[in-house]
Parts: structure tokens; C-alpha cells; sequence
């Protein structure tokens, strides 16, 4: 009963999204100027009550997986009864279908409270906006019903389930899915937003202070999604590593990116009502990206690491979603664009011109990622296979990032509209100076890659640069948005510098050992005690007991495993961590190795000693946090100001009242 | 002028949309007549691509059994997704040797123990030397030598579950 409630919810929410998206597209035609149209009372409602009937959906799904519903095909396939409860619920999204309702989910709350919150607007741009975001959220409820459905019946219950990828069994898979689909798909309001203020031509300073929070809440998730998928592919994985340019990673970069610099840019409409078109141009980009990721993951052109189910005809359907709203949206702005005024000019040597400058290399980042995860493609098309792994992507994108780090630091000290270098020469001289005494002494003291001496300065560089706008400043009266500014530069910083540490201080260690035998890696000494076999609720594995210590420091015991799942049948391998503030030790075990000459076993173990390493998700999280300061902030920045403008308007009404009011004073006394 | 840039985003956007449109109506893995297949391996002899391991020549291709020589690295995706098949090919008694392409030699030990050994020996060509003489553009390729040092076959992209019978039955062929 429980799923067909489901299903009929998801019905009635995709009949709810034609209802917004007609009754907002007529709102929008026959509105009378500055009038509201008898159309235009339906769309609020419908987005709101279209988000309730998502979410009764989506619970509905998560109930079948609680309770192991096993005449449901999709719990059939992907769960177990004996799995840990957790990890069921977790299971809901860990699929095809399930992840795909969980997106359209996330969708409808964004239209919901868009619809029922935003109130700034001027009507018609968010008619316009509604029925973008109703026109979206059709076309994906059409593709879930249609060849995707999450609630499908087996016509005779299954006896179990057949499991899900033990790699997924993780908390880490419990956050980060969820967390980067909120991001990924917040920016569908973003998009609708972009979309509403083109149609209805209503590209202004006043837009992009409404636009500005929505953007950066999807982008906060957006930064912690990443954040978190990178640290679960880092210990999950057990390669060590934290970045892959995985074609799944490279798409929840894309958006990222396009988003980042549509902050930035809607700041600069904010502030200078400048940069009006490539603003808009960023909004439909950023959502563009999250489909296309959406494509490239669901419809299995790219072969990837993260193995999802392949579906031709699925990948069809959203290549023709795709083209409707990619498409039709640039369409609309080649149309539109050229009718939209350019806004304000400045000089190069401005902040707006930093800005600027930033931009365009996000942009160019951008488009190395894209071309990097659809180059096997296009070769593809001429029958040659090829995969694009780091070698393109590290220096192709540090080419565009260097330059950027640099402007970054510079860009938070100029003034709006025109500035000098010799007004803040001071400060340059002493970041320039910082870079070349930091880049001199570490290639004095360690010999290490290029990129990644530059990339140490520059973090040098970045963090005394981010604390710069505080400068001579009363702290206590420093807005929120500027420490949230502070914050997610001073993050970058704090990243890069783990990112560099770890490519250029890692030291690895692979070895086969005995129990009893100690193995070294940096300066700790690593001892295998014993290796057990031990079991969990639906796996079995070795375990071994490593007896780590730094030096003659106090050992502390890891316990890496080899984990073997039962269903299905699969190995993994489970790392072990040990954190110290200037960075993990990371081991692996492998495989045995035979016997040595005594007659004891072998174990193949890997360890690893990363110095820093940690940084880079601590960078992530502060960056994540600048973003949530500088929504705060924003938003009780504008209801202060909104408040203010009407206690001005209240006063103004009072006084009207009393110069035109009855004269109801006595007259004076002759 | 101004509106052709306008222009410019949906151009590149329907590139992208052929191109990806394209792709979903091919099927993938069909065999591709490589310009190698019957020519004499090239002349190299590499250096090993990490501790314990042997590096590769041509003489040691040469003579004996048909062998395969597996073209892949460690930084490579779709490498993962074929190290279990070769592992299939290895345990049906085929000898295969690899050269990882411009990788780094813990690297490639990270990758044999996280996705197993398949390989009798490995060599390490830094500069993908090697993969241009045998006209190979693109990781993973894989080529079947016969016992006169022949190419036989050249298989481009990641073997897959359904080309390991292919596989056993050109290696039989080439007997």
C-alpha cells in the first residue's frame, strides 16, 4: 500500500508542475502592467504543495527500504534484510532510481520554498521564475514515471534481496549523496530565477540581492558535498588518494565551479549593477552543469569508476531533457541577451575588474573539466579509447588556477569602479615579498615538483591575503558577509596548502611482512602484531593489528582490513586512519604473500604517512562556512534594509496623512 | 556582431548534445582493424615499473606461446574496470605482459595491490615511446603477440567480461 501511496504522490506532484507551469506562463502573459494577473494566485500554492507531495513520496520510498519490502523490484535488487538498518535507509539513494527521486525530491523543496518564501521579487519575474521551475520539474517527474520508476511491484515478492555494493555500505554514502543533490539541484532555482528576470527583462541590482542567498545555500552544500564525497573516496576507496578526476567527480566539479563564479559575479550586479548578461549566462550555466552531470552519470557514455547501471534508453530521455531546458534556455538568452542593457562599466584595475578576471578563469577551469571528462567521448565517436587522468587535468587546470590564487589575493583590497596598485602598494609588496621568500625557502629546504612549491607559496600567500580586508578595521563592525568572505578565502588557502603538502610530502611505504616484523614509514614505525580473522553482520575479513608509533613516541593500534561482503560477493579494502594534527597515517592490508623462510605468514601492507593531508577537507569546511556567514549575512542585511525602507515609506505615509489629512487641529484662537 | 556571442553558449552546447546523442545510439566494443595487426613488434627494452617486478623487451615476447602485452596505467580508470578480466585471462594460463605508460613506481605498486597482478613482468615507458611505435593512442589497449613476435590482434579500450573468450580464442588461433 505504502509505495502506491508513493507513486500516487509522485503523480499528483508531476499534475501540480503543469499546473504551476501554466498558470505561471499565463500569469506572465496577460498581466497587466505593474497588475497581478487572476492567474497568478495558482503557482505559489502548486510549487508549495507540489514540495509536500515529493517529500510524501520520498518517504514513502524510505519506508519500503526500512522494512525490507521485498515486492518492491527496487528493494529486491539493491537491499538485504540482514542488512544493518542504516545502511537500508541509506540504501534508498545508493541506486539508480532511488537517487534519481531523491534529485526530483530536492527539486520540488527548492520550487516549494522559493515559491513560499521569496516575496522580494516583482510579481511577474517570479510568476516567469515558477513556471521555469514547475517546466523542470516536469520534464524529471516525466522521466522517474516514465522509465525510471522507484516503486515498481514484482509480480511475486522476492525471497531476499540481493544487496547493494558493500563500497556503499558507509556513513560517508549516508552524507555526501544527499548533500551534493542539494547543491546540485538548489541551483535549479537559480536557473529559474536567471530564466524569470530574462524573460520578464528585469535584470537588476535589486534581482541579484534576491538571487544572491539561493545561490549561495546550494552552493555551501555544494562545498560540503564535495568535501565530504572527497574525504569518503580518500578512506573508502583505500587508494590513498582524495581526488580521482573521476568523470562522476569532474560533474560535481562543474557545477561547483559555474556556481562559484556566479557568486561572484552576482555580487557584482549587487553592488555595481554591472556584468549583467554574464551573470545571467552563469546561472543557466550552473544548472546546465548539474544535468549534464546528471547525464553523464545516469546514461553511461562515460565509462567511470563509480559504476552505475547503464540504460541507453534512460540516457535518451535525459538527452532530450536536456536539450529542452539547455537548449531552450540559450536559446532564450541568445534572443533575449542583446535587449538586456550591459549595466555599469569600471576600470581594470578595479575590484569588479578582479572579480572579472576571476571569473574568466573559473570559466576556463571549467571548460578544461569539460573538455577533460568529454574528450574520451568525442574520441570515442572516431572509434579510439582513451582515458584523461591527471597529467591533463593537474596542469591544465593549475595553468588557469595560478593566476587566479594571485588576482585572489589582490582582488579583496581594491575599491569598487577605479582603483590604483599604488594605493595598496604597501600590501602588494609585501604578498609578493611573502611569495618569493616562502617559494625560495622551500625549494631550498625540500625538493619537490614545481607545482607544488608554487602551490605552498601561494597558500602562504592566500592566508595572510584573506585576513587583509580586516585590516584597520573596528572587528566588531566588520559585516558578516565580509567575514564570510574572510572565512572561504582563508579556506582556499588552508586547502591548497594541504592539497600541495600531500602531492609533494607524502611518503609510502609498501611491504610484506610477518607478525612480529616492523616495517618504517617517515619517521614511524609500524609493527605488525598479529592478523585476525574477524566478522560483522554480512562480511568477513582479516584484520590485521598494526602497532604504530612515531619515533620513540607511545604506540597507538590500527586496524586495517580486507574485508570480504557475501552479497554480492565482493572484496574491499578497509583503511585505517590515524590523525595527528600535521597528518594521517593511512594503512592498508593486502593480500598474504606467502610464507617467509620461519614458516610465518606474509602480509602484503600498505602505508602511508600524509603530511597535511587532513587540511584540505578542513579548507573545504571553512570555505563551506564562509558561504553560510555570508548568506546569513546577506539575508539580515536585506530584511534590515527592507524593514528600514518601509518604516521610511510608513513615515512618509504619516507625513502625507497629516499635510493632506483633515484639519482636525482647532484654529487658532484670534 | 553582439548577438552572434549570445550565440556562442548554444553552439557549443549543441555540439555537446550531438555528440553525446551520437554516442548513446553506438554500440560500444566493436573490434577495430588496427594498421598493426600482422606487422613485427617495434624494437624496446624497458626498464621494470616497480620493485619485484621484471621489466619487458621485445625478446622476451617473442618465442614460446602467444602472449598478450596489456598497454595501461595506474592514473586510468577503465585499467580498474579490466584488472579483474585480466585476472580471468591470467588463471585460464595466458601470459601477459604490461607497461604502465608514464607512471610512477609506487603508483604501480598501489595499483597491483589494490586490483591484483596479472602481469609476468612490467615494463615502465615514461614518455609513452613505446605506445606511439605500436600506434596505440588511448590507455587501456591490449595486443595479442603470437610466438614469431607478430601483432596478431590489437585490442583498443578496456577488455570487458564478453572479450575474454575472444581473447582465448585468438590467443588459440595464433598457436
Amino acid at each position: 500500500m505504502i509505495p502506491e501511496i508513493g507513486l500516487a504522490a509522485l503523480w499528483l506532484a508531476a499534475a501540480l508542475s503543469v499546473l504551476q507551469l501554466v498558470a505561471g506562463a499565463l500569469s506572465v502573459k496577460e498581466a497587466p502592467a505593474g497588475g497581478a494577473s487572476p492567474f497568478a494566485f495558482y503557482a505559489r500554492p502548486a510549487a508549495v504543495v507540489q514540495a509536500l507531495l515529493a517529500t510524501v513520496a520520498f518517504a514513502a520510498l524510505l519506508y519500503a527500504f526500512a522494512v525490507t519490502d521485498l515486492s518492491v523490484k527496487l528493494v529486491a535488487t539493491n537491499s538485504h534484510s540482514a542488512k544493518p538498518l542504516l545502511y537500508k535507509l541509506t540504501g534508498t539513494w545508493g541506486n539508480h532510481e532511488g537517487s534519481m527521486l531523491l534529485w526530483v525530491a530536492v527539486l520540488a523543496l527548492s520550487g516549494g520554498l522559493l515559491a513560499g518564501l521569496e516575496r522580494r521579487l516583482p510579481e511577474r519575474t517570479m510568476q516567469a521564475a515558477l513556471a521555469v521551475q514547475g517546466f523542470v520539474a516536469l520534464g524529471f517527474y516525466a522521466f522517474l514515471i516514465a522509465s525510471s520508476n522507484p516503486f515498481e511491484r514484482l509480480p511475486i515478492p522476492a525471497a531476499e534481496g540481493i544487496g547493494l555494493n558493500p563500497l556503499l555500505q558507509d556513513i560517508g554514502l549516508a552524507l555526501h549523496p544527499p548533500t551534493l543533490y542539494v547543491g546540485y539541484v538548489g541551483l535549479s532555482v537559480a536557473f529559474s530565477l536567471a530564466m524569470g528576470a530574462l524573460i520578464t527583462r528585469q535584470v537588476t541590482p535589486e534581482f541579484a540581492r534576491v538571487m544572491r542567498p539561493w545561490v549561495l545555500g546550494a552552493w555551501v552544500f555544494l562545498t560540503l558535498g564535495i568535501t565530504a564525497g572527497s574525504y569518503w573516496a580518500y578512506y573508502e576507496l583505500g587508494w590513498g588518494g582524495w581526488w580521482f578526476w573521476d568523470p562522476v567527480e569532474n560533474s560535481s566539479l562543474m557545477p561547483w565551479l559555474a556556481a562559484t563564479a556566479l557568486m561572484h559575479s552576482v555580487s557584482v550586479l549587487a553592488a555595481r549593477d554591472a556584468l549583467r548578461t554574464w551573470t545571467i549566462m552563469l546561472g543557466v550555466l550552473a544548472f546546465s552543469m548539474s544535468m549534464l552531470g546528471t547525464f553523464l552519470v545516469r546514461s553511461g557514455v562515460l565509462t567511470s569508476v563509480h559504476a552505475f547501471a547503464v540504460d541507453p534508453e534512460r540516457g535518451t530521455f535525459i538527452l532530450v531533457l536536456l536539450l529542452i531546458y539547455i537548449g531552450g534556455a540559450l536559446g532564450i538568452f541568445a534572443m533575449r541577451a542583446s535587449a538586456v542593457a550591459e549595466g555599469k562599466t569600471f576600470a581594470f584595475t578595479s575590484r569588479e575588474g578582479a572579480l572579472v578576471f576571476n571569473n574568466v578563469m573559473l570559466t576556463a577551469i571549467l571548460a578544461i573539466v569539460l573538455l577533460g571528462t568529454l574528450y574520451p567521448l568525442l574520441t570515442e565517436a572516431f572509434d579510439v579509447r582513451v582515458s584523461v587522468g591527471p597529467p591533463y587535468f593537474n596542469p591544465a587546470s593549475a595553468m588557469f588556477a595560478i593566476p587566479m590564487f594571485l588576482v585572489m589575493a589582490v582582488g579583496p583590497l581594491l575599491r569598487w569602479k577605479q582603483d590604483t596598485a599604488g594605493r595598496i602598494n604597501r600590501e602588494l609588496a609585501a604578498l609578493v615579498a611573502i611569495l618569493v621568500v616562502a617559494a625560495v625557502l622551500i625549494a631550498l629546504l625540500a625538493e619537490i615538483s614545481v607545482l607544488a612549491l608554487l602551490g605552498l607559496a601561494l597558500a602562504a600567500v592566500l592566508a595572510i591575503a584573506a585576513l587583509l580586508p580586516l585590516r584597520g578595521r573596528k572587528l566588531a563592525r566588520v559585516p558578516t558577509a565580509t567575514w564570510g568572505m574572510v572565512c572561504a578565502h582563508f579556506g582556499v588557502a588552508v586547502a591548497l596548502f594541504g592539497m600541495a603538502s600531500e602531492s609533494a610530502f607524502t611518503e609510502e611505504k609498501l611491504a610484506a611482512v610477518s607478525a612480529g616484523e616492523t616495517t618504517q614509514v617517515g619517521d614511524w614505525n609500524v609493527t605488525l602484531s598479529s592478523v585476525d580473522a574477524v566478522a560483522g553482520p554480512n562480511w568477513t575479513a582479516m584484520e590485521a593489528r598494526l602497532s604504530v608509533a612515531r619515533g620513540e613516541g607511545a604506540p597507538t593500534v590500527l586496524n586495517p582490513q580486507s574485508r570480504n561482503f557475501w552479497s554480492p560477493v565482493q572484496a574491499t579494502s578497509e583503511s585505517a586512519l590515524l590523525t595527528q594534527w600535521d597528518g594521517q597515517l593511512y594503512a592498508t592490508i593486502g593480500q598474504s604473500v606467502g610464507v617467509d623462510d620461519d614458516g610465518n605468514e606474509r602480509w602484503q601492507l600498505r602505508i602511508w604517512w600524509k603530511p597535511f593531508v587532513t587540511f584540505i577537507w578542513y579548507g573545504g569546511l571553512l570555505v563551506g562556512f564562509g558561504g553560510l556567514l555570508a548568506m546569513v549575512g546577506r539575508i539580515r542585511d536585506d530584511l534590515r534594509r527592507r524593514k528600514g525602507v518601509q518604516r521610511r515609506e510608513e513615515e512618509q505615509a504619516d507625513i502625507e496623512e497629516l499635510n493632506a489629512g483633515p484639519r482636525t487641529l482647532p484654529e487658532p484662537a484670534e | 556582431m553582439n548577438r552572434l556571442v549570445y550565440l556562442i553558449p548554444l553552439g557549443v552546447f549543441a555540439f555537446i548534445a550531438g555528440l553525446g546523442g551520437y554516442m548513446l545510439t553506438q554500440t560500444k566494443d566493436e573490434a577495430i582493424p588496427s594498421q598493426m595487426v600482422e606487422k613485427p613488434l617495434p624494437q624496446f627494452d624497458l626498464p621494470p615499473a616497480t620493485d619485484g617486478i621484471k621489466g619487458v623487451s621485445r625478446t622476451d615476447l617473442i618465442g614460446g606461446e602467444p602472449k598478450l602485452l596489456n598497454l595501461w596505467a595506474s592514473w586510468c580508470p577503465p585499467c580498474i574496470a579490466e584488472a579483474p578480466h585480466l585476472d580471468t585471462l591470467k588463471e585460464a594460463g595466458v601470459p601477459i605482459y604490461g607497461i604502465a605508460m608514464r607512471d610512477t613506481s609506487e603508483d604501480v605498486a598501489a595499483f597491483l595491490a589494490n586490483h591484483g597482478n596479472p602481469y609476468v613482468a612490467i615494463g615502465h615507458d615514461e614518455i609513452s615511446a613505446i605506445q606511439f611505435e605500436l600506434g596505440s593512442s588511448g590507455l587501456p589497449e591490449t595486443f595479442v603477440i603470437d610466438g614469431d613476435g607478430v601483432i596478431r590482434y590489437q585490442h583498443i579500450g578496456d577488455i570487458r567480461e564478453e572479450h575474454v573468450p575472444m581473447l582465448l580464442e585468438l590467443l588459440e588461433q595464433a598457436k
